[in-house]
């Protein structure tokens, strides 16, 4: 691999752009083809695959065995709530390979003796999560309780084409959350989406049990479903 | 975090900014339970520091040492490590898979040196 090469895969990984290294084993021959170029890449159906599989693989195209090396974003855990299970939910994450951020309006709860280390934003959903710019390689969680909160935070993250939504409470709580977004006109597929409630049925109880619940459940929908790539 | 691939390919990076030898291993191919998927990388550098990895640790120290030739070569290699062949004893996956790991250095393109195959490591 050229220094070349390298860097301009590390510039659109670090832009969160997925990207792809193709390998032509026998030669050698190597070239970065980035997600917003694959529709006019002469492979473009291979690679579009390739990259939909998010998997690395080996294909044979035109005589050659080429390696595909698929370079999709890092995994990104948005959290709406700085509550007690959040706060086990970072670290998880984090050992996970996560990229952690922690959006709660209420600055007693997103403080950074509560926080330490993690990306805090003590904004209300509308500011907060606009500028996050969440994508299809981002997992989102709502975890205050709170409908003013919360809610719009879903609404949100059900345009923005997550590749897994939870939101925290009993089936109770989510049939009202359910009446009330269907009553704002949300669509119901994008409402059945929703994991409520959140996390796998392990029995968790305490808080760091529950961040275990909801990590398994976010890893299955991360590596048992198809991540659809979106074009940069 | 050390663990993902980002971050290897970060460090490959700033190895390479600090003026080191650098080479990048990758994982091409995988049969039967192979431990870690295609894609997998373990860069290293001249003096042998080496982060990432392409196997539970079966195979490390071997794709190491033939990642220091690759950088006083500049030529790729492609090896194979599996239970097929009679380096396994050795070196080989003890989960019974087999892998192919693509070996290149860090550097200007070396126009037509294809990679030799080589099977195992039988040292």
């Amino acid at each position: 691999m050229t220094p070349q090469t390298l860097f301009a895969l590390n510039a659109e990984r670090a832009a969160r752009r997925p990207a792809i290294v193709v390998t032509d084993i026998a030669s050698g021959d190597q070239r970065l083809v980035k997600a917003a170029d694959i529709a006019r890449d002469p492979l473009h159906d291979v690679l579009d695959a390739q990259l939909r599989s998010g998997k690395s693989g080996t294909v044979e195209a035109g005589g050659k065995k080429l390696f595909l090396n698929v370079h999709a974003p890092a995994a990104r855990l948005v959290m709406v709530g700085a509550v007690h299970i959040s706060q086990a939910l970072a670290p998880v994450a984090r050992m996970l390979d996560y990229d952690v951020t922690v959006v709660d309006p209420r600055t007693a709860f997103a403080s950074p003796e509560r926080f330490p280390d993690v990306p805090l934003i003590a904004e209300w959903p509308d500011v907060a999560l606009p500028p996050l710019d969440i994508d299809p390689y981002t997992a989102f969680v709502a975890l205050t309780h709170d409908p003013k909160i919360d809610d719009p935070a879903l609404t949100h993250a059900l345009s923005r084409g997550c590749f897994y939504i939870g939101a925290l409470g009993s089936r109770k709580t989510h049939a009202k959350r359910v009446e009330r977004l269907r009553a704002a006109g949300i669509p119901e597929a994008q409402i059945a989406s929703i994991h409520a409630p959140i996390g796998l049925d392990i029995g968790a109880v305490s808080p760091a049990e529950i961040a275990v619940a909801i990590m398994g459940q976010i890893t299955a929908a991360l590596r048992l479903r198809k991540v659809e790539a979106k074009a940069a | 975090m050390l663990n993902t691939d980002q971050d290897i390919l970060k460090a490959a990076e700033d190895w390479h900014k600090a003026g080191r030898g650098v080479a990048l291993a990758t994982v091409v191919e995988t049969w039967g339970s192979a431990p870690r998927p295609a894609g997998s990388s373990l860069v290293i550098n001249d003096e042998g520091s080496f982060l990432g990895s392409v196997s539970g640790g079966c195979v490390e120290g071997a794709v190491v040492t033939e990642a220091l030739d690759v950088i006083t070569s500049g030529e790729p290699k492609l090896l194979e490590f599996g239970v097929a062949d009679e380096t396994a004893w050795q070196v080989g996956l003890s989960c019974g898979g087999t892998i192919r790991v693509f070996v290149e250095k860090l550097g200007e393109a070396a126009a037509g040196k294809g990679a030799a195959g080589h099977k195992g490591v039988a040292s």
